[in-house]
C-alpha cells in the first residue's frame, strides 16, 4: 500500500473512531464504528493480509455491527443528554486517558528502534496459509473458542426465553381456530 | 505503459457497470410485461412518441412507458423527507443499499482472455483470488441500506420493514454462504475465473462440465437464499404492502425510491450472475475452446475461430445465461404467494441451513475420498 493511500485510510480510521466517541446519537455512533471496522479491513488488505481483511469486513461489519443495530432498536436507545455536572468523573477520565496516551506514546517511541523487517513468505495472507495455521497449530484454541461461543449462545437463549404462560397468550391452535372461524 | 493498463482497467470497469445498470433497467420492463403475460393482461402499452409505431403497424411494447417515462417521472418528483426523520441517514440509506450490490460485479468474469496484439486482457474488472469471499463480505454490508432506511424515516411501518429486512437478510446469508463454500470446496479455489475455467471441457465426450452436475443441492440453496436476499415475492416481507404500506421505503419518494427499486433489480441480476458462474459454466459455451468449436461425436467435427470471435461468443453466452436466470426469478416472483414471517424464519433456519450443512459435509467427504487437493 502506497504511503498516501495508507495515510488516507489511517486518518479515516482515526476520524471515524473519534466520531464514534463523540456522537450523541447511538445509531450515528454505530455507523462511525462500522466505518472504522471497514477501514481497518482495508488496512489489513493493504498490508497483504487480503483474506483477513475480507473476513474482518464480513464478520464485524456484516454481522456483529448489524446485531448492535438490533440491540439499539430493541432497547429503544435515545440520544444521550450532554454530560452535565459530575466534575470528578471528568477529572478521573482525563487522568486515565492521559495515562493511556502516555503509555502508547512511550511504547511507540521504544518500538521505533526495535522494528525489524523480514521478507514475507510466498503464501502470506492467502486463505490456504491461514487455514493451515488455524487447523494445525491453533486447532485446540480455535475449537475451544467455538465451543465457548456456542455455550454463550445457548446460555443467552436460555436466559432470554420466556416460559410460556398457558393462559395469557393464545396457543397456535387457538390462532388457527380463530382464523378459520373468521375467514 | 501504466497509462494503458489504467485505461484498460477503466474500460473494463465501465463496460461491466454499464451492462449491469442497463440490465436492471431492462428488467423493469421484463417484470411488467412478464407479469402481464402471466396474468393474461396486456401490460404497459400506452406511451408512444407521436404514435410512430402505430402508423408503421407495430404493436406497442411499452418500452417508452417503462424505460423512459417512468424513470423521468421518478427522478423529477419531489424528494420528500418526513418531519422528524434523520436527514443525513435518510439520504445515505438508498446508496448504502445500492453500492455494495453494484461493486460485487467488479470480480465477475464475463469472458476468458482476449488477446489484442501482444497484450492479453482478462475479461474481469478486478482479478482477485479471493473473489468468493469478497462477494460474501460485500453482500454482508448491504444490510445497512435497508435497515437504516427503515430507521431513519421515523415511521413505524418503515422501522418494522427495516427490522424484518435485516433479520431476513442475515438469516439467509448463512445458507447462501454455506452453499457457496460447498462450491468452493469442489473447485478448490475462491477465484471465480478459475472456477469458470474448471467448468470447461466435457464428460463422457459430450456433457459439458458444468457445476450444476456436481452441486445440484447447492444450486437450489443458492437460488432460494439468493431470492430471499433480494427481498422479492415470495420473500418480500420487508415490503409487505398489505401489512406495512411499503415497508422500509414507505417514506421514500422520487429518486431515492427509484434507487431502492434499482437495488432490488440489481440483486436479481447478482443472483442470476452467481448462479451462472457457479453452476452453469459462467462464460463457457458448450464445446467451445480457446481455438474454436470441437463438436462431440464419432467424426469429431471442429471449427476454428479467431480469439476475438471466441471472446465475443463467451461474453454473449454469459449474458444470455444471466438474462435467462433473471427471467426465471421473475417467473417465480409471479407464481408463488408470500410466506408468513414465522414460515420464512423456519424455512431458513430449520430447512435451508441444516440442508446446506449436510451438503457441505457430504461434499467434503467426497472430495477427500477422491483424493482431490
Amino acid at each position: 500500500m502506497s504511503l498516501p493511500l495508507f495515510a488516507f485510510f489511517g486518518a479515516l480510521a482515526v476520524f471515524s473512531a473519534l466520531g464514534m466517541i463523540f456522537q450523541r446519537n447511538p445509531v450515528h455512533a454505530l455507523l462511525s464504528f462500522a466505518l472504522t471496522l471497514l477501514d481497518i479491513g482495508i488496512l489489513f488488505m493493504g498490508l497483504g493480509a487480503v483474506t483477513v481483511g475480507f473476513l474482518q469486513i464480513s464478520i464485524y461489519v456484516g454481522a456483529i455491527m448489524v446485531l448492535f443495530l438490533f440491540v439499539i432498536w430493541l432497547l429503544n436507545l435515545q440520544s444521550d443528554p450532554p454530560l452535565g455536572g459530575q466534575l470528578w468523573l471528568k477529572f478521573v477520565g482525563a487522568i486515565g486517558a492521559s495515562a493511556l496516551a502516555a503509555e502508547l506514546a512511550s511504547l511507540f517511541v521504544q518500538g521505533q528502534s526495535q522494528i525489524k523487517s523480514a521478507p514475507l513468505p510466498d503464501d502470506y495472507g492467502s486463505l490456504a496459509s491461514l487455514a493451515k495455521l488455524l487447523f494445525s497449530d491453533y486447532l485446540v484454541a480455535f475449537e475451544v473458542t467455538s465451543v465457548l461461543l456456542l455455550a454463550a449462545v445457548v446460555g443467552a437463549i436460555g436466559l432470554a426465553r420466556r416460559i410460556p404462560a398457558s393462559s395469557s397468550r393464545p396457543s397456535n391452535e387457538e390462532h388457527e381456530n380463530f382464523r378459520s372461524a373468521a375467514g | 505503459m501504466v497509462a494503458i493498463e489504467l485505461l484498460i482497467g477503466a474500460i473494463k470497469a465501465l463496460v461491466i457497470l454499464v451492462l449491469v445498470l442497463n440490465l436492471t433497467g431492462v428488467l423493469l420492463w421484463f417484470e411488467r410485461k412478464g407479469a402481464a403475460l402471466i396474468q393474461d393482461r396486456i401490460g404497459a402499452n400506452r406511451a408512444a412518441i407521436f404514435g410512430v409505431g402505430k402508423k408503421l403497424g407495430m404493436p406497442n411494447f411499452g418500452f417508452i412507458n417503462t424505460l423512459i417515462a417512468d424513470p423521468v417521472k421518478l427522478f423529477t418528483k419531489e424528494d420528500f423527507i418526513p418531519d422528524g426523520a434523520d436527514r443525513f441517514v435518510h439520504g445515505l440509506a438508498p446508496f448504502l443499499a445500492l453500492f455494495p450490490v453494484i461493486i460485487t460485479f467488479a470480480v465477475v468474469p464475463i469472458g476468458d482472455v482476449l488477446t489484442i496484439g501482444s497484450r492479453s486482457i482478462t475479461l474481469q474488472a478486478a482479478e482477485l483470488n479471493v473473489a468468493a469471499l469478497y462477494i460474501l463480505a460485500v453482500l454482508g454490508v448491504g444490510v445497512y441500506g435497508v435497515a437504516l432506511g427503515g430507521w431513519a424515516s421515523n415511521n413505524r411501518w418503515a422501522l418494522l420493514g427495516g427490522i424484518r429486512a435485516s433479520a431476513q437478510m442475515i438469516s439467509y446469508e448463512i445458507a447462501m454462504g454455506l452453499a457457496i463454500i460447498a462450491v468452493v470446496v469442489v473447485y478448490g479455489s475462491l477465484d471465480l475465473q478459475e472456477m469458470c475455467r474448471a467448468q470447461g471441457g466435457v464428460w463422457f465426450g459430450w456433457l459439458p462440465r458444468w457445476g450444476i452436475l456436481l452441486q445440484p443441492v447447492s444450486f437450489l440453496l443458492l437460488l432460494t437464499s439468493g431470492m430471499a436476499e433480494s427481498k422479492r415475492v415470495p420473500f418480500d416481507l420487508p415490503e409487505g404492502e398489505s401489512e406495512l404500506v411499503a415497508g422500509y421505503f414507505t417514506e421514500y419518494s422520487g429518486g431515492k425510491q427509484a434507487v431502492f427499486m434499482m437495488t432490488d433489480f440489481a440483486e436479481v441480476v447478482l443472483v442470476a450472475t452467481l448462479i451462472t458462474l457457479f453452476f452453469f459454466g459462467g462464460w463457457q459455451v458448450p464445446w467451445l475452446y480457446a481455438d474454436g468449436f470441437h463438436f462431440p461425436g464419432p467424426h469429431g467435427a471442429s471449427l476454428h475461430l479467431p480469439n476475438l470471435l471466441v471472446a465475443i461468443l463467451q461474453i454473449i453466452a454469459f449474458w444470455a445465461k444471466v438474462v435467462f436466470f433473471c427471467c426465471f426469478q421473475i417467473l417465480i416472483r409471479w407464481t408463488l404467494p408470500r410466506l408468513r414471517y414465522d414460515q420464512l424464519m423456519q424455512f431458513g433456519w430449520k430447512g435451508l441451513v441444516p440442508l446446506a450443512l449436510l451438503n457441505l459435509l457430504a461434499t467434503a467427504f467426497v472430495v477427500v475420498a477422491m483424493g482431490a487437493k
